[in-house]
Order: C-alpha cells, then sequence, then structure tokens
C-alpha cells in the first residue's frame, strides 16, 4: 500500500490526500452560559491551537446547516484570514463525517488550504430539539406520523428496533451490551459526562421505559458543548507538531427512496443509509471491515450500532445483536472497541462530532483506551438519515 | 370541536395541515372514510407519502386509489413521557406502522384501538403481535379524519 496513490475511479483521488491535524473542544455540560456561537469558536481556536496554526491560516470552513452560529460570524470572532470555501451539510447528527470529508474533498482540489469543521450545540437551543417545536399544523413527512403519537427521534427509532427484534432476533440483552460497553470506556474518560456513574445489566434491565422497547440507557445523553478538527494537505501536515491523521476513505450517502428517520415507507426499511455509504467507503479504501481494529458507531440510540454493524459489513446482515455478545465492543479485550471515549450515550452527545475526535485520537494514540497501534480508525455519523463515514489513518 | 377519548385538549394533539397540496386528497378522503393511497397516472405504481413525482417514470400525473382497508401490524412502540403534555397525559400509549394486504411495501403509521371509538391507550401492549391482521377505522379530531386500526 502506498500512500497517496491516487485511484481516479470512485472517488479514490481523496486517498490521503489531506489529514485531521488538530482537534479543539470546550467543556461538556448542561446549561453552560455561553452561546453556541460562543462554543463554537472556543472549540475552533483550541484546535487551531492543537495544530500549531495562526486563526489566519485557516481559508475553509465546513458546518451543520443546524448550526446557531453563522460563518461570517465564526470568522470575524476567531480572526480567520480570507475565506475562499465554506459549505453546509444537513440532516443533523448524520452531516459530522460529512462536514469535514467535504472540507477534505475542498483542500484536495484546491478550493482552500487548511479548513475548519465543527458542532456547537447546547440542549436547551429551539434547534436542538426540534420534535418540542408545536407548529400550528404539519407539513412534510411529519404528517404522517406525528398526529399518532410517534413524536420524538426515540420513538422513530423505537419502531425500527422492534421490526429488528422480530425480523433478526435483537434482544434487550443486545441493547445492553451496547450501553454498558460504552459505559465501561466513559468510566475510563476523564471529560465522559458518565465517568464517576457506572451501569450494570441489572440497572438497564429495570430502567424507565422511554419508548418500548427502548429504556433510558438506549438514549444518548443531552449535552452543551463545541467540538472542531482542523483539516489540511497531507503535504502541510508533515511540518505540523500533532500525528497527522489521514482521511484515508471518505463517503455520504442519501439511498434511494430514504425518508428522514421515519424510515418505514420502502421496500426493507432495515436495511438503512449505512449500507450505501459502507460500500463508497470500502471501495475507496485500502482497508475492509476485518482490517479495521476500532470503531466509534453513531449512537443516538443503542439499536444503531447493531444496525451499523450489519451496514458497515462487519457481520452478516441481522446478524449486529448477536455480534455485540462475548464483549466484542469493549476495549480491550473486544474484537472491534466500539465508540471508547463513551460515545453519544456515555460521553456526551453532539451530533456525534465527539466521535470524530476520538477517531483521531485513536490514531495519534492519546484515547483513555487506546488500542494498540491502530493502523485505521472508523468513524461513522448517523443512521436513519442521510449519512457519511470516514475511515482514518495513520 | 370533536371530543377524543383521553384528551382533555385535542387542540394540542398534532394535526396534518389540510391545505398541504401535496396530501390534502388523501385527508380529504379520510373525511369521507377512505384510505387512498396516491398512485402514479401513467405507469400505475402506488407510493406512500404522497409527492408530486413519480419516482419511477417522473409523471406529475397522479390518481388516487381507494384501497380496501386491510393490513397487518409491522411494528409497534409503546411511548412514556417525557412527551407533548396532550401525548403525556395518553401514555403509556401504542403506536404502530402497518403493511397494506393490498401493497405490504404500503405502510402507515397509526395507533392500534380496542374499538373504532375508543382511545390509543386501551390495547393491552402486551398482547400486540407483528402480523396481525387490522382493518382501518376513522377518527375524527378537530377537523381532521386521522386513520387508525383495530383487529380483524
Amino acid at each position: 500500500m502506498t500512500r497517496g496513490t491516487q485511484d481516479r475511479s470512485d472517488g479514490g483521488v481523496l486517498k490521503d490526500q489531506t489529514a485531521v491535524v488538530g482537534i479543539g473542544q470546550t467543556a461538556y455540560g448542561k446549561g453552560l452560559p455561553d452561546s453556541e456561537l460562543s462554543l463554537a469558536c472556543q472549540a475552533i481556536s483550541a484546535a487551531i491551537d492543537d495544530a500549531g496554526l495562526r486563526p489566519s491560516d485557516i481559508d475553509g470552513l465546513s458546518m451543520f446547516s443546524m448550526e446557531n452560529g453563522r460563518e461570517v460570524d465564526v470568522a470575524r470572532n476567531v480572526g480567520l484570514g480570507d475565506i475562499t470555501f465554506f459549505s453546509e451539510v444537513g440532516y443533523g447528527g448524520g452531516a459530522g463525517c460529512g462536514v469535514v470529508g467535504q472540507a477534505a474533498m475542498a483542500v484536495a482540489t484546491g478550493q482552500c488550504t487548511t479548513a475548519v469543521a465543527w458542532r456547537a450545540r447546547k440542549r436547551a437551543a429551539k434547534t436542538s430539539r426540534p420534535w418540542a417545536q408545536v407548529d400550528e399544523r404539519l407539513g412534510g413527512h411529519q404528517q404522517w406520523s406525528r398526529p399518532f403519537g410517534v413524536i420524538r427521534p426515540v420513538d422513530e427509532i423505537a419502531l425500527l428496533t422492534r421490526r429488528a427484534m422480530h425480523q433478526y432476533g435483537y434482544t434487550r440483552d443486545h441493547l445492553a451490551n451496547v450501553a454498558l460497553a460504552f459505559r465501561g470506556h466513559a468510566n475510563r474518560n476523564p471529560v465522559a459526562t458518565m465517568h464517576a456513574k457506572t451501569l450494570t445489566r441489572e440497572q438497564y434491565m429495570n430502567a424507565r421505559w422511554i419508548s418500548e422497547p427502548l429504556c433510558l440507557f438506549d438514549n444518548c445523553l443531552e449535552t452543551d458543548g463545541a467540538l472542531a478538527v482542523v483539516i489540511t494537505s497531507a503535504d502541510r501536515a508533515r511540518d505540523l507538531p500533532q500525528p497527522p491523521a489521514y482521511i484515508h476513505s471518505f463517503a455520504q450517502s442519501i439511498p434511494r427512496q430514504h425518508q428522514v428517520m421515519t424510515n418505514y415507507f420502502n421496500d426493507d426499511p432495515l436495511v438503512g443509509p449505512a449500507w450505501v455509504c459502507a460500500r463508497k467507503l470500502w471501495n475507496r479504501s485500502d482497508f475492509q471491515p476485518a482490517d479495521v481494529p476500532v470503531a466509534q458507531l453513531y449512537d443516538a440510540f443503542s439499536p444503531l450500532v447493531p444496525l451499523s454493524l450489519e451496514g458497515y459489513g462487519f457481520c452478516a446482515r441481522g446478524e449486529g445483536g448477536a455480534f455485540t455478545d462475548d464483549g466484542t465492543l469493549e476495549w480491550p479485550n473486544g474484537r472491534l472497541p466500539t465508540n471508547t471515549s463513551g460515545g453519544g450515550m456515555s460521553e456526551a452527545y453532539v451530533h456525534g462530532f465527539n466521535l470524530i475526535l476520538e477517531g483521531v485520537r485513536q490514531i495519534r494514540g492519546t484515547s483513555t483506551n487506546q488500542v494498540t497501534d491502530p493502523a485505521c480508525s472508523l468513524v461513522t455519523s448517523g443512521e436513519g438519515v442521510p449519512t457519511s463515514a470516514i475511515l482514518f489513518r495513520r | 370541536m370533536s371530543e377524543v377519548p383521553g384528551v382533555s385538549d385535542a387542540g394540542a394533539l398534532l394535526l396534518p395541515d389540510l391545505d398541504d397540496e401535496t396530501s390534502a386528497e388523501f385527508w380529504a378522503g379520510t373525511a369521507r372514510g377512505e384510505l387512498l393511497v396516491q398512485a402514479c397516472g401513467a405507469c400505475g405504481a402506488w407510493r406512500m407519502p404522497p409527492r408530486p413525482m413519480c419516482p419511477a417514470c417522473q409523471s406529475l400525473s397522479v390518481r388516487w386509489v381507494e384501497t380496501n382497508g386491510n393490513a397487518s401490524i409491522w411494528s409497534f412502540i409503546v411511548p412514556h413521557p417525557p412527551l407533548l403534555p396532550a401525548y403525556a397525559e395518553l401514555a403509556p400509549y401504542n403506536a404502530i406502522v402497518v403493511a397494506l394486504d393490498q401493497d405490504p411495501t404500503i405502510r402507515f403509521v397509526g395507533n392500534l384501538l380496542a374499538a373504532p371509538n375508543g382511545a390509543i391507550n386501551e390495547v393491552d401492549p402486551a398482547t400486540i403481535q407483528i402480523g396481525e391482521p387490522v382493518r382501518v377505522v376513522f377518527q375524527t379530531v378537530e377537523d381532521v379524519a386521522l386513520p387508525r386500526w383495530v383487529r380483524r
């Protein structure tokens, strides 16, 4: 495998041409006093410092459409240089790897030289809990589910979960495997929200329901905070202080006939956006699922993890639940230590952006649940919505 | 304003916009007691939810087909609080997805009722089974007739 080999078919032109060279974040909390714009600026500034760069070196911006702080405000606050590329990706949790990958594409094609991508979120902010905004009347896809009491994201995913239990044999024990593995990782990550709180299988089984078959511990946290990454070319990365996390492969997908969250209206609803995203990701990669030693899989809800394990090819269709047995997801001895910072369920829920920083830390060797010398590190964004994924390499 | 079983303020329930140009015909159908599916006026393919263009042949021609209202349960959940107040009052209630007998890829979200005029929290959730045959009933809430389901 030669770094920088350019297979121009199917997106391979991007392979290893760019890298994440800086990461930064705010503290996690609830009810943080700072605005989302301020949090974004703090995380971006920290990421630029971590990269050993100056704000004026930044000429590209890539952000979630859901951001409250806008590009012009970020640029004027952080003191960025002349911006020659800016872009947004929609669909909330599906956008994380998307904004990083779009920045990488802009760097690789020369539209900018060094870009930042970020997510800032406050749980109390209006845009953070769209389900609680009661419009006069519903239009669009919501009119087919919300009048019947399928209101929150957890309700929408619970319907797919019950179907997976019926069709595949997923069990609550499988979902508990996910919750307990991630909690164990958080217990060894000092910045994780759930650092000091252990979780037992008995506590999981006795937890209150949120939307049967999903209980409290099947849900992600609600977190205030911001995280950012700096992306530049592989050439520039070699002169910077941090070990580069090369963006080896990147993919996005909206599969045919997909509907956001309430994906009940096509031929095969349990085959979600991960499947198309995975096909492209692995086509563009020198690594295949069996080569991947560590993963950060989007976990707004526990069942998204077995569904993603299937979609990204770590097991056969329908076997994602059983794959979680025997500690498969647990650091250090599991076959695939997953969400090694605690993930959205036990570290922080910032639309999956914390998963991206943890994927980079695994490449750097700085995770608190560090896999030994991983050759690559997978990060995925939201399943059940238009999605994206990145495979980092050393 | 009609009375909704188990709900003190029906106005606080989430309801569709009957002026939505894409789906108005569907809701006009439910008001007549008909469960309609949008079909392509050119190639005949059924589609749900309704949309302006046929994804199979790109025709803008639309016709609405009355179904026989028979379906089977494809999945179900039982939501608990925290919920919007009008739904918290009913919780725990059931919500189901059904697949139409005439085309199982055409699905609707709804609720399983013990009787056509029942509330959405009356069926014991432990008795609900995927695959159970159901038929559509219509419940009027404000100016909307919502399709819901009873066992058959």
